[in-house]
C-alpha cells in the first residue's frame, strides 16, 4: 500500500491506495465519482478519459499512485467550468449523446478541442475525436455540437 | 383501423405528436449523473470473477479450488456442477415456431465439458473485484482436450466432430421456403446470374459492458436485481424459474443503461451464477462483465455463407430468386431466444421490396464450438438486405439498365397493400415507390452520376449504391417468442394515473436505453390527455412498479408500448370528462381537456384545473355523489392480432470512393428515406436511424470475430477488434413518408433498427458499382481493405 495525494475537483484528498489500482477505479470506488465511466479497461474506448493537470487522459491506465501532487478534474467538479457548462447545453441541444455511457469523457475531449483548437474545421474535430468511441450516435450529433461551442466561441472572440 | 378522431388529436394545435423535443433524461446523463448498474452501491456487496474455458471444447476432470478459497477477500467459490444443484435445470434454447431445431441442455456454468472458449468455468466471489480475480488465477482445472468443430463449412461432415452426441449431428436447424414455381422459373428464364457471398461473425460491443448487481434477502426471501438490461420482466421471468424463487418475489430495476442493442435481452450464464451467489450468500453480489470476458460471453451474430441466383426476364423483370444460407451459430442455442432466430429473418426479408412470387429460400444452422450467437440489432438483415440488393444490381448491370429504373420496375406499388413479400410473410401500409423518388431527389442521383463519370476519367473511382428494404419490427404473438413457448411478453401495457396536483404518472413495460422511450411515451401520453408535457412523468424499467411488459428489442418501443399509452391515456381522459361532468354538471360530450384544464369544448373557456380533479378524486370525495367512485388511473394493453410483425420499409443511398491501391473506403455521403409510420419525435427517429447507420457500417467495414482453426478467438480486444470513429463515417441525411400502420390507432411503426439493417447492403452496392470498370465485386463482409484489394486481383 502506498499513499497519495491528489487535488481532485479543487478538495486535497491523502488516500492509501494499493499499487495497482487505476486511477479510475480509486476515483469511482472509493470517491464515488461515478461520472467516470469503463468501457474497455486497455486505453482505447476513451470512456474513463478525466482532466488531469489539465490535460485529458484515460484514467483506465494511469496508477493512482502515480498521479502523487496532480490536480484532477472530473465530471462532478465542473459545474463551474465555462467550457463544459457550454459544450453539455451544445451538447444536449444537438443530440450529442443518447446512452449517456460515453459523454462525461466526450465532454473533456470536446474541451480539449474548442480550448487548443479554436479554428478547427469539422474534419479537424472528426479526428480529434479518434480517441473516444460512441456506440450509440453515430457520432454527427457530437460533431454539430462541437462545431456549434467553436463557432460560438470565435464569435464572440473568446 | 385508422380512426379520423385519432388523426385530429394527433394533428391539433395541442398536439405534441411530430415535435422534434430533446430527451429530458439528456440534462441528467449529461452532467454525469448517470446512474449506470456499477454506479449503485449496496451494503456488503460482494464481487464475482469467473474462470473460464481457454480450450474451445474440454472436458473438465478435476477442479481444485482449495487454494481459491483461502485468498485473502474470498467469500464463495462456487463451480459449475454447485451452481447446477442450486438451479432448477438446465435451458434448452428451443423455440417450438421453429419446427425440428434441436439443442443441447445448457447449464449457466459448464458442468462435465466447456464447450467454447469464454464459456464461465467457476466463479469466485470476493470483497473486490481485484481480489477475486487474484483467487481465479489459484484455480487448478484439469482439461482434457476435444478436437473442436470450428468451421460452418464442414460442420455437418461424416469425419467432423458432433459437439453434442446426443444430438446426432452438429445441425440445429433447417428450414425452406419455396414459393411459386422456381425451378421453371429458372428454366424458362433470359437471364440466370449467380454470386456467393461471406458474412463476418461480430458483435455488439456496447460501451457499458454486462453488469448486473443481485441483492437476495433472506429475511423475506425477496431478490432485487439491478441489471444493465432491456428486458426486466423476461429477467424476472428466467432468473425466478432458473434458480426457484417465487416469481413474485422478484424484482429486476434497469437502471441508465449504456448502450444494448439487443446484446442485453439474453440469458447469460455468469449473470444467473452472481445472483445465485447473491441467495446462497444472504448478501449483495455485482457482477461486471469486463472488456476481455465481453468479447468470449456477450453473444456474436451474423456468422454466415451464402449463395444466390437470381432470374430475369430481357425486358427486366425479377422472375425468381434462391438463396441457400449457412449460418454458424455457437455450441449452444441461445436461450430463451435461440440461435436459429437470424437465419429465419434471412429467409423472411431478402428482396423483400419485390414484387415477384417464385422464392426458394433454405438456411442451415450449425452449431459450432465459438460463443453462442443471437438476436443483435437489426436481426439477420443486414445479411439479406445486402444479398438481394446486390443481386438486382448485378441483374440490372447484366441488362444495362439503371439500378434505379430497375428498382422501378421491380419494387411492389405503393397501391398493393395488403399484400405479401416474396417470402410470404405479409406486408401493409409500405411506400417502396415514394421512397425511391424521395430518395432519388435528395441523392440527386443524376448529378452524382455525372460527377462518377468525370473522376472516373481521371482514375478516380468513385460508387453510387441504393438499397431498398423491409424490416420487421414490433413482433406479435403469432410464430414467435410466447407462442413458441418462451417467457417472453408478446403484449405491451401502460397504466396511467392522475395524481393528487393534477400531474400525471405513465408508467410503462417498455425500457429506455437512451432512444428516448420515455419522451416518446410522455409526449403520446400528454396529447392523448390534453395536458402540457412537464405535467407528466413516464417510468420504466422497474417491474415493481410498472405493468407486465416485453422491455423494448425489435424495434417495438412507440409501436407497440406506444398504443398501450394512447389508449390508456385515451381511457383517463374520458373517466376525467366524466368526472369532470358530474361536478360541473355538465354533458361531458361539452367538454375537452386543453393545456392541464378541463375547458368548454369548442370555446376553451377553462372550466376547472385538472388539479381540482386530482384533489377532490383522492382527497375530497365528499363533493361526488355517493355511487360514483372515481379511480382516475388506466391500465390498457396491446398486441398484435394476426400479423407477425409490422414491417416497415426504406431505402438508403450511398456515394463512396475507393483507393483502388490501398483498398481503402471513403464514405463521402449517406441518405435514408424511412416509413416508420407516424412519427411521434422526429429528431429522435432520426437519430436512431444514423446511430444504426454507422453500427451497421462496423459490421460492414471493420468488425469481425477472429476465429483460427481451434476455435479460439483471435482478436478480442479494443486494440484488435474495430468499432466505427468519427473520422471515418460519413454525414448521414435522413428523411421520411410516413405511411400509417394499419394496426394501430397512432399508426407508428419500428425505427431503432433498420439503418443497421440496410447500411451494410447499400455500401457495398456502392463498391461495387465504383469498382464496375475492374469487372470486379466485393462479396464479402467486412469489406476490409484486404477484401477489396484480393477482389481487384492485386493481392
Amino acid at each position: 500500500m502506498m499513499e497519495t495525494t491528489l487535488t481532485i475537483n479543487g478538495e486535497s484528498i491523502t488516500a492509501t491506495v494499493e499499487p495497482r489500482t487505476t486511477l479510475a477505479d480509486f476515483l469511482r470506488e472509493q470517491r464515488r465519482l461515478t461520472g467516470i465511466h469503463l468501457g474497455c479497461e486497455h486505453g482505447v474506448c476513451g470512456a474513463c478519459t478525466i482532466m488531469v493537470d489539465g490535460e485529458p487522459v484515460r484514467s483506465c491506465i494511469l496508477y493512482a499512485v502515480s498521479c502523487d501532487g496532480a490536480h484532477i478534474q472530473t465530471i462532478e467538479g465542473s459545474d463551474t467550468d465555462p467550457v463544459i457548462v457550454a459544450l453539455q447545453a451544445s451538447f444536449t441541444a444537438h443530440h450529442g449523446l443518447q446512452c449517456g455511457y460515453c459523454t462525461p469523457a466526450m465532454l473533456f475531449t470536446a474541451r480539449d478541442i474548442v480550448t487548443r483548437l479554436p479554428d478547427a474545421d469539422e474534419d479537424r474535430v472528426r479526428l480529434e475525436l479518434a480517441g473516444n468511441i460512441c456506440r450509440c450516435t453515430g457520432y454527427a450529433g457530437i460533431v454539430r455540437a462541437i462545431m456549434a461551442v467553436l463557432h460560438d466561441r470565435r464569435a464572440k472572440n473568446e | 383501423m385508422s380512426d379520423s378522431g385519432a388523426s385530429s388529436v394527433f394533428e391539433g394545435p395541442n398536439s405534441h405528436i411530430g415535435r422534434s423535443l430533446s430527451r429530458a433524461s439528456a440534462r441528467r446523463t449529461v452532467a454525469g449523473r448517470g446512474r449506470y448498474t456499477d454506479d449503485i452501491t449496496l451494503p456488503r456487496t460482494v464481487h464475482a470473477a469467473f474462470v473460464r474455458s481457454p480450450y474451445a471444447h474440454a472436458r473438465i476432470l478435476k477442479i481444485d479450488t482449495a487454494d481459491a478459497e483461502a485468498m485473502p477477500g474470498v467469500v464463495l467459490v462456487m463451480t459449475g456442477a454447485e451452481l447446477a444443484e442450486r438451479s432448477t435445470g438446465p435451458w434448452i434454447g428451443t423455440l417450438s415456431c421453429f419446427e425440428g431445431m434441436k439443442s443441447a441442455p445448457q447449464y449457466a456454468m459448464a458442468v462435465d465439458r466447456a464447450c467454447w472458449q469464454g464459456e464461465p468455468v467457476v466463479m469466485v466471489v470476493a470483497e473486490r473485484r481485484a481480489l477475486a480475480e487474484d483467487a481465479c488465477e489459484q484455480i487448478v482445472i484439469d482439461w482434457e482436450v476435444i478436437s473442436p468443430t470450428a468451421e460452418a463449412e464442414t460442420a455437418l461432415d461424416a469425419g467432423t466432430p458432433v459437439l453434442h452426441p446426443d444430438l446426432g449431428d452438429n445441425l440445429a436447424f433447417t428450414k425452406t421456403i419455396d414459393r411459386g414455381t422456381v425451378d421453371d422459373a429458372f428454366a424458362s428464364a433470359d437471364i440466370v446470374l449467380e454470386e456467393s457471398f461471406s458474412f463476418g461473425r461480430h458483435t455488439a460491443v456496447s460501451l457499458e459492458p454486462r453488469a448486473l448487481l443481485a441483492d437476495y434477502d433472506p429475511g423475506t426471501e425477496r431478490l432485487t436485481i439491478h441489471t444493465s438490461n432491456q428486458v426486466p420482466h423476461m429477467i424476472q421471468a428466467v432468473f425466478a424459474r432458473t434458480l426457484g424463487v417465487p416469481e413474485h418475489n422478484v424484482r429486476v430495476i434497469a437502471p441508465d443503461v449504456g448502450g444494448s442493442f439487443g446484446l442485453k435481452i439474453h440469458t447469460f450464464g455468469d449473470e444467473v451464477a452472481a445472483t445465485a451467489a447473491s441467495i446462497e450468500l444472504g448478501r449483495p453480489v455485482k457482477f461486471i462483465a469486463d472488456r476481455l470476458e465481453s468479447f468470449v460471453s456477450d453473444i456474436h451474430a451474423r456468422e454466415h455463407q451464402i449463395s444466390a441466383r437470381i432470374a430475369v426476364s430481357k425486358a427486366g423483370d425479377i422472375q425468381a430468386l434462391e438463396i441457400d444460407d449457412l449460418a454458424g451459430v455457437g455450441a449452444y442455442s441461445a436461450y430463451p431466444r435461440t440461435s436459429v432466430f437470424e437465419a429465419n429473418q434471412v429467409l423472411n426479408i431478402t428482396a423483400g421490396p419485390y414484387k415477384f412470387e417464385n422464392y426458394r429460400a433454405k438456411t442451415t444452422v450449425v452449431y459450432l464450438n465459438k460463443v453462442p450467437t443471437s438476436q443483435y440489432r437489426s436481426v439477420g438483415h443486414p445479411i439479406g438486405i445486402s444479398v438481394g440488393e446486390h443481386m438486382v444490381d448485378r441483374a440490372a448491370e447484366t441488362l444495362g439498365m439503371d439500378p434505379v429504373e430497375f428498382r422501378r420496375r421491380n419494387v411492389m406499388p405503393d397501391d398493393a397493400y395488403p399484400g405479401v413479400a416474396p417470402s410470404g410473410v405479409p406486408v401493409n401500409d409500405l411506400s417502396h415507390e415514394a421512397c425511391l423518388e424521395k430518395l432519388i431527389g435528395l441523392m440527386d442521383y443524376e448529378g452524382l452520376l455525372r460527377e462518377q463519370a468525370a473522376l472516373r476519367k481521371q482514375g478516380v473511382y468513385r460508387g453510387i449504391g441504393i438499397a431498398g428494404f423491409i424490416k420487421g419490427t414490433a413482433p406479435g404473438p403469432q410464430g414467435y417468442y410466447g407462442s413458441g413457448g418462451a417467457p417472453i411478453a408478446s403484449q405491451d401495457a401502460c397504466t396511467v394515473k392522475l395524481e393528487p396536483s393534477g400531474g400525471v404518472i405513465c408508467t410503462v413495460g417498455v425500457t429506455d436505453q437512451g432512444q428516448g422511450v420515455d419522451t416518446v411515451m410522455g409526449q403520446i401520453a400528454a396529447t392523448a390527455l390534453g395536458i402540457p408535457l412537464d405535467q407528466i412523468r413516464v417510468i420504466e424499467g422497474d417491474t415493481d412498479a410498472v405493468p407486465y411488459g416485453g422491455g423494448t428489442y425489435a424495434s417495438r418501443a412507440t409501436a407497440i408500448g406506444g398504443e398501450a399509452v394512447y389508449q390508456a391515456s385515451c381511457d383517463l381522459r374520458r373517466e376525467i370528462l366524466t368526472m369532470a361532468g358530474i361536478l360541473l354538471q355538465s354533458d361531458a360530450e361539452t367538454l375537452d381537456i386543453v393545456g392541464g384544464n378541463v375547458v368548454t369544448a369548442g370555446s376553451g373557456e377553462i372550466r376547472v384545473p385538472l388539479s381540482e380533479i386530482g384533489r377532490i378524486g383522492h382527497f375530497q370525495l365528499g363533493e361526488l355523489p355517493n355511487d360514483y367512485q372515481p379511480t382516475l388511473s388506466a391500465t390498457r394493453r396491446f398486441r398484435l392480432t394476426e400479423l407477425p410483425y409490422i414491417f416497415t420499409n426504406g431505402i438508403h443511398g450511398a456515394y463512396v470512393e475507393v483507393d483502388t491501391d490501398t483498398g481503402f473506403l471513403r464514405l463521402l455521403k449517406h441518405w435514408v428515406v424511412e416509413d416508420c409510420g407516424r412519427l411521434i419525435n422526429p429528431n429522435l427517429a432520426d437519430e436512431q436511424v444514423r446511430g444504426g447507420c454507422v453500427q451497421g457500417l462496423g459490421g460492414a467495414l471493420y468488425e469481425h470475430c477472429l476465429y483460427d482453426e481451434n476455435a479460439q478467438l483471435l482478436n478480442g480486444s479494443m486494440a484488435d477488434y474495430l468499432t466505427p470513429m468519427a473520422a471515418e463515417m460519413p454525414d448521414i441525411e435522413v428523411a421520411h413518408v410516413e405511411t400509417p400502420t394499419s394496426e394501430s390507432e397512432l399508426g407508428a411503426k419500428g425505427a431503432g433498427e433498420s439503418g443497421t439493417g440496410a447500411a451494410p447492403g447499400v455500401v457495398m452496392c456502392a463498391v461495387n458499382n465504383a469498382l464496375r470498370p475492374f469487372g470486379a465485386a466485393v462479396t464479402a463482409q467486412p469489406m476490409t481493405p484486404e477484401v477489396v484489394l484480393r477482389t481487384l486481383g492485386k493481392i
